[in-house]
């Protein structure tokens, strides 16, 4: 955008998420002012991260593991708990934030031309900002029973945790563009949410789905956030398990291999499909607000 | 300043209409196209009704009219936070605009974070804001109380940080919406100086004003919109005693 000083240009015609690449700095500050505002005048301040998903933590671990048993065929279950629950709560909350980011921010977005996909895409980073301190408990956790993953397993999580930004940003730029139209995007992303959970291995495991669902497996799989908390599980939770613990079927078949690619493609066509509703319905924001 | 240079804003049979929508809701949208699209969802209404205008650079423009005549969506045009239904805005160089000051604000931010939060959203860049940073709290006269959360400065102080923060962002074309109303009269003198510094250094200056007087010391040309059309466009003491004299034979 800068040194065109000589040219005439369009105003308020962007590239994009390419802007806000370029306005890096600003997108660092908004960041910065939603980590400070968000816990703004409470006492334990940030640590309400870390709470919130313990205490999700050992309802689910009561409720499924110790009352219907899951433990029991499934060894280290607090692990594969947790590491299905932390992956899947930064994709809800970088999603209902990111939806609800366009409209939160009309004041600016009605008065100031920016790059409005900073809003989705900041959100986005706050809840990075959020999932790292969990993903240390995690490792914390792992290390205490032994997790000794390979250079490929650490790989793995890297790349599903940019999949994940990834399918976030796309969905957020796609519902939040769509919430300044209709305010019922917040409910269908109220659902997606609720869905979640439920619909990746989180809770239980995926031979389950598998014996219940028959031929029709491949739908289940097409999920990118089911493969994304498989790959996790089997980057975190099968190197914690000992010889004599280990499980026949401990990952879907051809998970790295056919699975993993197809979740990749999926996510960038959402991408794609996200900013391309965006880019649409991004020029009548400022009088739709 | 009688040599000015470039086209700074060039704008081209500009039209923009406002939808006053009824629905909001998705089912009211569906029923609406299963009913095969039958009767009008919305009421429309016409803000600018092929406006030209060409602005050079250094120029100092008022943009006067009556409520509704359509100044402050001229305003948004060029500025891109709205965008024409027809015809075409093109503008050269960074366009700012002192367009509601502290519309960045966030109350549970410091003076000091809201001086670099609102300065980018205004377009500047980190070293620009740490060169600046000085002369911002001078101009604001808010001293020692920039470390303080922003929800607990007067209004005043409120208002003559996001003035000075604006002021000192340097763009090309300034765009400047009612806001010279700001603070007391001390500081509104500072702030009408600094607008005619800023002119004299040959910034383009694109003024909405209903301070008439005001307008006229600061301003040397004169648009007069009415009903978003371009009703007259001259020196700027023709086209307030323009507006005065329509003004007073509609009452």
């Amino acid at each position: 955008m800068a040194g065109q000083t000589d040219q005439l240009i369009k105003p308020g015609s962007g590239r994009g998420l390419l802007d806000v690449y370029a306005d890096r700095f600003l997108l660092k500050l908004l960041v910065r002012k939603e980590i400070k505002v968000r816990y703004r005048g409470s006492v334990l301040g940030l640590l309400w991260s870390y709470v919130k998903p313990l205490v999700q933590f050992l309802i689910y671990f009561v409720a499924l593991g110790v009352f219907l048993d899951l433990q029991r065929g499934t060894p280290n279950y607090a692990i594969y708990l947790f590491a299905g629950i932390v992956l899947v709560n930064f994709f809800t909350e970088s999603l209902s934030n990111a939806t609800r980011s366009i409209v939160d921010n009309r004041d600016l977005i009605r008065k100031i031309y920016l790059p409005r996909e900073l809003f989705p895409v900041a959100t986005v980073w706050v809840s990075a900002a959020h999932f790292f301190p969990q993903l240390l408990v995690l490792i914390g956790a792992c290390l205490v029973v032994g997790w000794t993953p390979s250079i490929v397993q650490l790989a793995a999580v890297v790349l599903i945790f940019l999949m994940v930004a990834v399918l976030a940003t796309g969905l957020g730029l796609l519902f939040g563009a769509m919430n300044v139209y209709f305010r019922d995007s917040e409910n269908i992303v109220d659902m997606i949410v609720m869905v979640v959970t439920w619909a990746s291995p989180v809770l239980y495991v995926w031979s389950m789905v598998e014996r219940a669902m028959g031929p029709w497996f491949w739908i289940y799989q097409l999920n990118p956030m089911t493969v994304a908390v498989e790959v996790f599980h089997w980057a975190f939770w099968e190197p914690t398990l000992k010889a004599e613990q280990s499980v026949a079927d401990a990952m879907p078949p051809e998970l790295l291999t056919v699975w993993l690619p197809v979740s990749a493609l999926i996510t960038l066509a959402v991408l794609f499909l996200g900013q391309l509703t965006f880019r649409r319905l991004a020029v009548h924001f400022a009088q739709e607000l | 300043m009688t040599s000015h240079g470039q086209v700074a804003i060039l704008c081209t049979d500009l039209r923009k209409q406002f939808v006053l929508r009824h629905t909001r809701s998705l089912k009211e949208a569906l029923v609406w196209l299963v009913k095969g699209r039958k009767g009008d969802l919305s009421k429309k209404f016409l803000a600018l009704k092929d406006v030209s205008l060409e602005v050079k650079q250094g120029e100092t423009v008022a943009l006067l009219g009556l409520n509704g005549s359509g100044k402050s969506t001229l305003l948004k045009l060029i500025s891109g936070v709205l965008q024409p239904d027809g015809g075409t805005v093109l503008t050269r160089g960074r366009v700012a605009g002192l367009i509601e000051v502290g519309a960045g604000f966030h109350h549970d931010l410091s003076g000091r974070d809201n001086v670099y939060l609102n300065g980018a959203i205004l377009g500047m860049t980190e070293q620009q804001i740490d060169e600046k940073f000085d002369a911002i709290v001078e101009f604001s006269e808010i001293g020692e109380f920039i470390d303080t959360e922003v929800k607990f400065y007067s209004s005043g102080m409120y208002l003559r940080l996001a003035f000075s923060i604006a002021v000192h962002t340097d763009p090309e074309v300034f765009l400047i919406d009612e806001i010279l109303a700001v603070g007391d009269e001390p500081f509104q003198r500072k702030c009408i100086a600094k607008i005619k510094e800023l002119a004299d250094k040959g910034k383009t200056l694109f003024v909405v004003s209903h301070d008439l007087d005001l307008v006229a010391t600061v301003c040397e040309r004169g648009v007069l919109l009415e009903h978003g059309e371009v009703v007259m466009d001259g020196d700027v003491d023709a086209v307030v005693s323009e507006l005065r004299r329509r003004s007073l034979s509609e009452t």
